[in-house]
């Protein structure tokens, strides 16, 4: 009856077996092809040290006129950019400034990253079903597999540093990237494609003049989600040598270190603020033609 | 193609089964296997049988039908929206069955043009951006959609409101936007389903007026697709009555009131206000050949009983003459006659056989 009691599991050496198989399968893969997966991902490094070297190096004042700037034409609202100004003086008065400029410049790449390769992935997901039911369960797995765990194989191929830092936090990040994309093309009016159709538009013409532009309010809401992910995963991203604001946040909690923890959580919290205002207000600003009904 | 005369539209033995596997099931259907007998045996829904219809170039041909017989499938094999499961549909002597996908393409930029029952406006365009939408995918330069575009605009009454967004107007204003979007192709055929179905009453017969008024001069093929009678017998050169996916009567409207196919066309008829539809020479007394010249006041040949009777209360007691084009007298009408047309669905249905 002793199987009834404890689950009758693989014999013990065989199972210390396996994994030392696999480990060593994926170490040996390591050592040969490490230097090539790592030159693969060198423009991704370039890429990412020139942003934060241009939000390093450039002066405060005018990141700062940038940033208020993108936000003033995304959204066209004093009030949020009121708000913006407010947010970046008080962590720049905190001293938080460069540590939030290496994160923004992290999450816009990131950001960058996830469009890049979410949109294309996300229209052929709308496109065929069977592709829905291949990338679904696999999005499925990016959102839920605790992120320590894929950082393993990532660190052990990259080692320590910034691009595995942006490869974890992309994977986790991208999901309602690709969802939104495939979810707004597939809600696009049937009848409106019919008429395309019926003008004689070709596959090219209805994504570019009718999908894209119809299903754009819900890659918008992507987009945001994106952001606001990747800002989750800031911290995370820190244990394994991405600097920014969660280094410090890394530190607080090492040492107990109350008020450096929580500066530097609300120098987060504000910056995701901005990111998602901005973000939304734009979004709603390109279905307005949506509101202004007949009446 | 400017010199070529446009051939008009010929749809032969079009069937159309939906179902996993119609081809399968076409030769029964074709010996008379029912539309309930396939859908309850073989769990396939026939949605058209037999149709055979001729358009002729430069005509308004509308097929009527009630919801579920049909007529909105039918229109959407004219353009290959949907395919059909045997049969052929001539468009100008081309047969748009046997097109390749790049041929179909270029068919429907350069030959049709569709408005559609719900619109289908393009919401994120402005008004002159979606009736450019034709001439932008045939790839025509800016310069020249943007003037086409705003002719069109004209022409359908919507001049000033060329920003604005298709939500920002009522109904029968975007389905103005629809027309002139498919004006704008400039296509020899026009595919109209259910375009005013959507609009009330007193919209919807000032778009037919605007219709009726457009075909004098653009003299296009049109396929108008509808369920109101009344909307059929005004528009309709030809009509085709159309019920659980076959064809029961074609012909004029003459021939609809007059002589209806059975008593399920009959039955629509009995509600038609016939003194708008009927003609003059339905109702009256034949005159022998060269009776001599007429005398008293004079009538064309196809006006309606309506107008007969409005233009006799104006005149001196007596009976009037029909002539026809030439001036030669046909017959002459009483007002008793017309009166009697106007509410007796026997009298001219007789008169008409005789």
């Amino acid at each position: 009856m002793d199987w009834f009691y404890t689950f009758p599991h693989m014999n013990d050496d065989m199972l210390r077996d396996l994994k030392k198989t696999i480990d060593e399968g994926f170490r040996g893969f390591t050592r040969s092809y490490g230097d090539v997966i790592e030159s693969l991902f060198t423009p991704l490094q370039h890429f990412l040290i020139s942003a934060e070297r241009f939000m390093l190096k450039t002066p405060w004042p005018i990141i700062t006129l940038l940033i208020l700037a993108i936000a003033y034409a995304a959204t066209r609202s004093l009030r949020i950019v009121a708000g913006c100004l407010v947010t970046l003086l008080l962590i720049g008065y905190f001293d938080m400034w460069e540590d939030t400029m290496r994160t923004v410049s992290m999450i816009f790449v990131c950001t960058v990253l996830s469009i890049v390769i979410g949109l294309p992935i996300g229209i052929l997901m709308a496109r065929s079903n069977r592709m829905q039911r291949i990338v679904n369960p696999i999005l499925d797995v990016m959102q839920t597999m605790p992120s320590f765990v894929y950082l393993i194989p990532v660190v052990m191929l990259l080692g320590i540093g910034k691009v595995p830092g942006l490869i974890a936090v992309v994977i986790y990040a991208i999901p309602p990237m690709i969802r939104l994309t495939d979810l707004g093309i597939r809600l696009v009016d049937k009848d409106v494609l019919e008429a395309a159709d019926a003008f004689g538009a070709d596959n090219r013409q209805k994504l570019f003049k009718v999908q894209l532009p119809l299903a754009l309010p819900t890659i918008m809401a992507g987009i945001n989600q994106t952001i606001m992910m990747a800002l989750a995963m800031v911290v995370i991203a820190s244990m394994i040598g991405v600097q920014g604001l969660g280094q410090p946040v890394l530190k607080a909690i090492a040492n107990q270190y109350f008020t450096l923890g929580i500066f530097n959580g609300m120098a987060i919290v504000g910056i995701a603020i901005m990111f998602d205002r901005v973000s939304q207000a734009y979004g709603k600003r390109l279905q307005k033609h949506r509101e202004i009904a007949h009446g | 193609m400017a010199d070529h005369a446009f051939g008009g539209i010929r749809i032969r033995n079009l069937y159309k089964i939906f179902g996993s596997n119609p081809g399968a099931y076409v030769e029964a259907v074709r010996n008379g296997l029912t539309k309930t007998e396939l859908n309850v045996k073989y769990g396939h829904v026939l949605g058209l049988r037999d149709i055979n219809i001729d358009m002729p170039s430069g005509s308004i041909q509308v097929i009527m039908g009630l919801s579920g017989s049909g007529k909105s499938t039918l229109i959407r094999h004219i353009n290959r929206l949907i395919d059909p499961t045997a049969g052929e549909v001539l468009v100008d002597g081309t047969d748009v069955v046997k097109m390749s996908e790049t041929e179909l393409r270029t068919f429907r930029r350069q030959e049709t043009a569709m408005v559609f029952q719900k619109f289908a406006l393009l919401p994120h365009r402005t008004v002159l951006d979606n009736t450019v939408f034709g001439l932008e995918l045939q790839g025509v330069g800016r310069a020249q959609r943007i003037d086409t575009a705003m002719r069109w605009l004209e022409r359908v009454g919507l001049k000033g409101f060329e920003q604005k967004y298709p939500n920002q107007l009522s109904g029968g204003m975007q389905q103005r936007v629809g027309l002139a979007r498919a004006l704008a192709n400039d296509a020899p055929v026009l595919l109209m389903d259910e375009a005013y179905s959507a609009l009330d009453p007193l919209i919807r017969t000032d778009m037919q007026t605007v219709l009726l008024d457009l075909q004098k001069e653009i003299r296009k093929t049109i396929v108008f697709i509808t369920h109101d009678l009344d909307e059929a017998l005004r528009l309709g050169d030809q009509i085709a009555i159309l019920r659980d996916g076959e064809v029961i009567q074609q012909g004029t409207s003459q021939d609809i009131v007059l002589r209806p196919a059975d008593d399920y066309v009959a039955n629509f008829v009995k509600e038609v206000n016939r003194g708008r539809v009927v003609h003059v020479e339905a109702v009256m007394t034949p005159l022998a050949p060269g009776n001599g010249a007429p005398h008293g006041p004079t009538i064309a040949a196809g006006v309606t009983i309506e107008e007969a009777v409005r233009l006799l209360a104006s005149a001196p007691e007596g009976d009037i003459t029909v002539v026809d084009a030439t001036g030669k007298p046909l017959g002459r009408v009483t007002f008793r006659q017309l009166a009697g047309a106007m509410v007796n669905a026997q009298e001219t249905g007789h008169r008409a056989v005789a």
